[in-house]
């Protein structure tokens, strides 16, 4: 099926070959950008972010730059019809009679699900609360290809606030179509992943363990992939303080962890990889953000039927 | 306390006690032009106490929705003060409108939108459509 004038408000929504296709574009891009520097001339992004996010917003919006397309948007809803109480659905209805594709960040979860229910152009999920993330899934499983080569019998860490870690859950429901992938969720008992997350684990027959324990976990591991753990997600300080430093990547712990491991972080990083591993050829994570740029190009091109 | 039996229409009868209410609001009946009878703590011969409703010269309700706010309910259909027809309760796929997403993240919290729940298993587990937070809402 074409990908053109589709949503993509979480992973499944495109199948293995769908995405096999905007890897593939996004691995022409990064060979030559400059094939791509005009292709999207006359083309308006829309930006609609609920919430802060600049990284994940600069990701988008250099992305259609650089795709010759030009951006409309908010990055703060205080300074737009939002504030006055605007309904998501009269939002995107707006919008979609100027723009040619929406990218919306919400701290509620389904947001984009409602967007996509009243809106005749692409909607893309950029973030839903601690839902889904599927944009980060796609740079997440391109930098894996890329370095990695396969996603097959893959042994992936997923470490720190897997309960409202929406990149976490997008990720796992993409490996999941993936033939031996075993999964190694390491978080605090708090930071669980939700219900809904195990069930489709379980349902998929996944190879999986919920564990304490960053260190004890990181041998076996060929991908891991860290998030942050926020202060605000515990019930106590207490009980921050006594776990912050459980799911500190450092140098000594990554001692003893495979040669070939890969660290992948969404960024922003606050201090759960401590700086000298950055310096390790194992940590992936900036190279990860350049990733998530032209798998957005890819994904744009797509969307909007170009090429 | 006697009530009588109706000549044609509906009888939801074990409908677990103080759920009646509740039962009769979903099913959207015109309580202005139709005679209904709701009976609450009527003693039970299986569970003690039950509520029973009671539809006259009604034959179409939505059944689906009482699979799931109370699936040990039984549905009788009535013709000539006899049961005509007895109908089995199943969960059904779909549910909007009846239950509330208890998820505070949930985007339903905050949008004027219907609220959709998907079928999760046959324990009666159903699944937010826009969240996915899981929640057993049947009784
Ligand atoms: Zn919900």
């Amino acid at each position: 099926m074409e990908l053109k004038g589709r949503h993509l408000l979480e992973p499944l929504n495109f199948s293995v070959a769908e995405m096999d296709d905007i890897f593939e574009l996004a691995e022409r891009i990064i060979k030559n950008p400059k094939n791509y520097a005009e292709v999207c001339k006359g083309q308006l992004l829309a930006t609609l972010f609920y919430e802060p996010s600049t990284r994940t917003r600069f990701s988008f919006e250099a992305a259609m730059l650089r795709l010759g397309g030009q951006v409309i948007g908010f990055s703060e809803p205080n300074s737009s019809a939002v504030a006055k109480g605007e309904s998501i659905a009269d939002t995107i209805r707006t919008v979609a009679c100027y723009a040619d594709i929406a990218v919306m960040r919400h701290p509620k979860e389904g947001s984009a699900i409602i967007a996509s229910k009243y809106s005749d152009i692409p909607v893309v999920n950029a973030g839903d609360g601690g839902h889904q993330h599927p944009t980060q899934t796609l740079t997440d499983l391109l930098t894996i290809k890329l370095e990695k080569g396969s996603f097959e019998n893959t042994t992936v860490g997923l470490c720190g606030d897997l309960k409202f870690g929406r990149t976490v859950h997008s990720l796992i429901r993409a490996l999941l179509r993936y033939k031996g992938v075993k999964f190694v969720l390491i978080s605090p008992e708090e930071l669980k992943i939700p219900e809904y997350v195990r069930e489709e684990m379980k349902r998929a027959g996944a190879d999986f363990e919920e564990i304490l324990d960053l260190k004890a976990a990181l041998p076996n591991l060929d991908v891991l992939y860290m998030t942050r753990v926020q202060r605000e997600r515990f019930f106590n300080e207490a009980d921050y303080i006594r776990l912050k430093d459980t799911y500190i990547l450092d140098k000594a712990k990554l001692s003893h962890a495979k040669e070939s491991l890969m660290i992948l972080h969404p960024l922003p990083r606050v201090n759960e990889i401590s700086t000298d591993v950055d310096s390790d050829p194992r940590a992936t994570y900036f190279r990860q953000a350049k990733n998530g740029m032209f798998v957005r190009m890819a994904l744009i091109m797509k969307l909007l039927g170009i090429e | 306390m006697q009530i009588d039996g109706i000549e044609k229409g509906i009888v939801i009868d074990h409908i677990r006690a103080g759920y009646g209410i509740k039962v009769l609001e979903h099913l959207n009946i015109d309580t202005t032009k139709n005679t209904v009878a709701l009976i609450m703590n009527a003693i039970s011969k299986k569970h003690g106490r039950k509520d029973i409703i009671k539809l006259q010269n009604i034959d179409n309700v939505d059944y689906n929705v009482l699979g799931v706010i109370d699936h040990n309910a039984t549905v009788n259909i009535i013709e000539n003060f006899e049961r005509v027809e007895k109908v089995t309760l199943q969960l059904p796929q779909t549910i909007k409108n009846v239950f509330v997403c208890k998820n505070p993240r949930c985007v339903t919290s905050i949008e004027n939108e219907p609220h959709i729940f998907h079928l999760f298993d046959e324990s009666g587990r159903y699944r937010c459509e826009y969240c996915d937070n899981i929640a057993e809402v049947s009784q």
